[in-house]
């Protein structure tokens, strides 16, 4: 049985042209030390794969099984790094790891330890310098690294990424991306992240999982990356293998499932939310 | 830890002195003098020239409790009013300071005897109507904010919740102060009997009538700004698995924060202007009930007193208006957001 087994998942969303079917049939056997990225086109439902397997959403059909054990409901054994970071603003940098480290080993470790084990995942990701700061006071990238600080200090059993590094600009990307990497050598953490960057899943991944468009939609093909870590980013541009994963995520993507024309009312409907008029 | 050093003149939108100081100084003459004249000279001419149309105007109706009195006449009553209070404060020294000496002999020569302080009578000043028509509204208010903030709370948190009290909500708001004011009256004196009252009923009264009008505008927008709060951060809340009451004191009630005191502010504002009326009818000793008296008195500078009366329940709203202000921008941790 393998580590983490997403089994024959679908979900189906009410809406008010009647029931919309998002994901079928999603199947997937993730590896403990695996590094897995779903890419798919914006839509199809690889963002509603990933928050049922953090338990965020329940799966009308199918389950999810971590170590042979159901998930139901979130936990922090299911770390997720969000893609817009997703930081208490009112905490400073400090303070939002250090709230998750309070919140998981509360009873396990005494508070020094807790102190300590907050600033090692801060200086993990590089940034020990500015533990007082606040969210709104530093770039992007840096709340981006918090959060993957935070998501990491609770030592998760699958650490899942929300397309972590789609907001920010290609030059803080390439720095995130070697920082993951650096981590990933120290930690080999279980990894599935959710990517629309093709040459950031060939270069992070060790299997692409690639989606068909939505509705329904469904794992349309799987790539084992088979190139030697540590990966330098230089060296693989010119590298026949890398290149040729490069082209066969791409035809993927652009020739067999381009994107719907008309996206017919993005495939992802939003979850039904409490809202106030505002007066 | 950044400390955010609270600057007056920005919190009370106070002009700037600072540019006034290098101008005389000769500073940069030119390039002082555009922002100053947009400061200080502007919002300056336009009070002189409200005051000459004032004058001008007032002058010109007749009443039958005299003429219309002017700015002048006005500063002079306010003058009377200060030195009023300052005559009658001195008499209540003397009094008490009387009274002490008597007890004191009286101790001395029967050290047994029961001595009584009795507290003085004189009339309420106008200063000590000020005093206490703060201390209503002040209670009003922090009375109306420990229901309405939880209620807000809680309806932000369900929307079944929502659902069941937003028609009571939408009904109940936009009354008039006036219109609950018999009802207040006759509920406060049915339940409200005993032999030794803590408070006036005419308090009472009053400053319920203000937590009547002061709920609405808090619960409205606490619900929304609890409602309101980023879906990721409840997300992350999932993730961590907080509880209860750690969700609501770590993520919900600081997202909410801002919204709240934007609230708390209109409430206040309602308060204050609702505290007048429920004063005048409700007879508490107050700044309404001053000029009421005013009104039935009836005397040559009556008007005067009145207007006194009216700017400085405007300087005090304003003032008050600036203190939730403050304490808005303190609590948000959206220090970019621009709040006016």
């Amino acid at each position: 049985m393998s580590y983490l087994n997403i089994d024959h998942i679908g979900i189906t969303f009410p809406t008010d042209n009647g029931p919309l079917e998002v994901l079928q049939g999603v199947n997937l056997r993730v590896e403990k030390g695996e590094f897995v990225s779903l890419i798919g086109h914006s839509g199809c439902g690889k963002s509603t794969v990933l928050n049922i397997v953090a338990g965020l959403l329940n799966a009308t059909t199918g389950g999810v099984l971590l170590e042979n054990r159901e998930v139901d409901e979130p936990g922090p054994d299911r770390a997720v790094v969000f893609q817009n970071h997703s930081l208490l603003p009112w905490l400073t940098v400090y303070d939002n790891v250090r709230l998750a480290v309070d919140q998981v080993f509360r009873k396990s470790r005494s508070k020094a330890e807790r102190h300590e084990w907050a600033l090692h995942n801060l200086e993990q990701v590089h940034m020990g310098h500015a533990l007082e700061r606040r969210p709104h006071e530093i770039s992007g990238g840096m709340k981006q690294r918090v959060g993957i600080a935070r998501a990491l200090a609770m030592e998760p059993k699958v650490l899942l990424m929300d397309e972590p590094f789609g907001a920010l600009d290609s030059l803080t990307r390439t720095h995130m991306q070697d920082t993951l990497m650096e981590i990933q050598t120290r930690l080999n953490n279980t990894v599935m992240m959710i990517t629309h960057d093709v040459d950031e899943a060939v270069l992070l991944s060790d299997r692409i999982v690639m989606m068909t468009n939505g509705p329904s939609a469904t794992i349309g093909e799987i790539l084992a990356v088979d190139l030697p870590r540590p990966r330098d980013r230089l060296q693989l541009a010119d590298d026949p293998a890398y290149n040729r994963y490069r082209a066969a995520v791409l035809k993927f993507l652009h020739e067999r499932h381009r994107q719907p024309t008309a996206p017919a009312g993005e495939a992802q409907p939003s979850r039904p939310q409490l809202r106030v008029a505002a007066g | 830890m950044t400390t955010e050093t609270i600057n007056p003149r920005r919190a009370f939108d106070l002009p700037r002195l600072d540019r006034l100081q290098a101008f005389l100084q000769g500073e940069r003459f030119t390039r002082m003098l555009l922002p100053l004249a947009r400061s200080l000279l502007i919002p300056l001419a336009a009070i002189g020239l409200f005051l000459a149309l004032w004058a001008g105007g007032a002058s010109r109706v007749d009443t039958s409790l005299g003429q219309l009195p002017g700015p002048a006449q006005v500063w002079q009553a306010a003058g009377q009013l200060l030195a009023e209070h300052q005559q009658e404060s001195g008499r209540e020294a003397e009094f008490y300071q009387r009274q002490e000496e008597r007890n004191a002999a009286r101790l001395e020569r029967e050290p047994n005897a029961e001595v009584r302080i009795r507290p003085y009578v004189g009339a309420p000043t106008f200063i000590d109507q000020i005093l206490t028509s703060l201390g209503t509204v002040a209670s009003g208010f922090l009375f109306a904010s420990l229901i309405a903030i939880p209620i807000g709370i809680a309806c932000g948190m369900s929307s079944t919740l929502y659902k069941a009290l937003n028609p009571l909500i939408q009904v109940f708001k936009p009354v008039s102060p006036l219109a609950w004011l018999p009802l207040v009256t006759m509920v406060v004196s049915a339940l409200y009997v005993s032999s030794d009252p803590l408070f006036s009923k005419s308090y009472l009264i009053s400053a319920i009538t203000v937590t009547l009008c002061c709920v609405w505008p808090t619960i409205i927008n606490t619900t929304v700004g609890v409602s309101a709060i980023d879906k990721d951060l409840i997300n992350v809340g999932r993730v961590l698995r907080l509880g209860w009451f750690t969700k609501t004191v770590k993520v919900v009630l600081p997202s909410a924060m801002p919204m709240i005191f934007a609230g708390l502010r209109l409430s206040l504002g309602i308060g204050w202007m609702v505290l007048i009326a429920a004063e005048m009818l409700a007879q508490n000793p107050g700044l309404g009930k001053f000029v009421w008296d005013e009104f039935q008195n009836g005397s040559s500078d009556s008007l005067a007193r009145i207007m006194v009366a009216v700017l400085v329940i405007g300087l005090i709203g304003f003032l008050l208006d600036r203190l939730m202000l403050l304490l808005q921008r303190w609590v948000s941790w959206d220090k970019s957001a621009v709040l006016r």
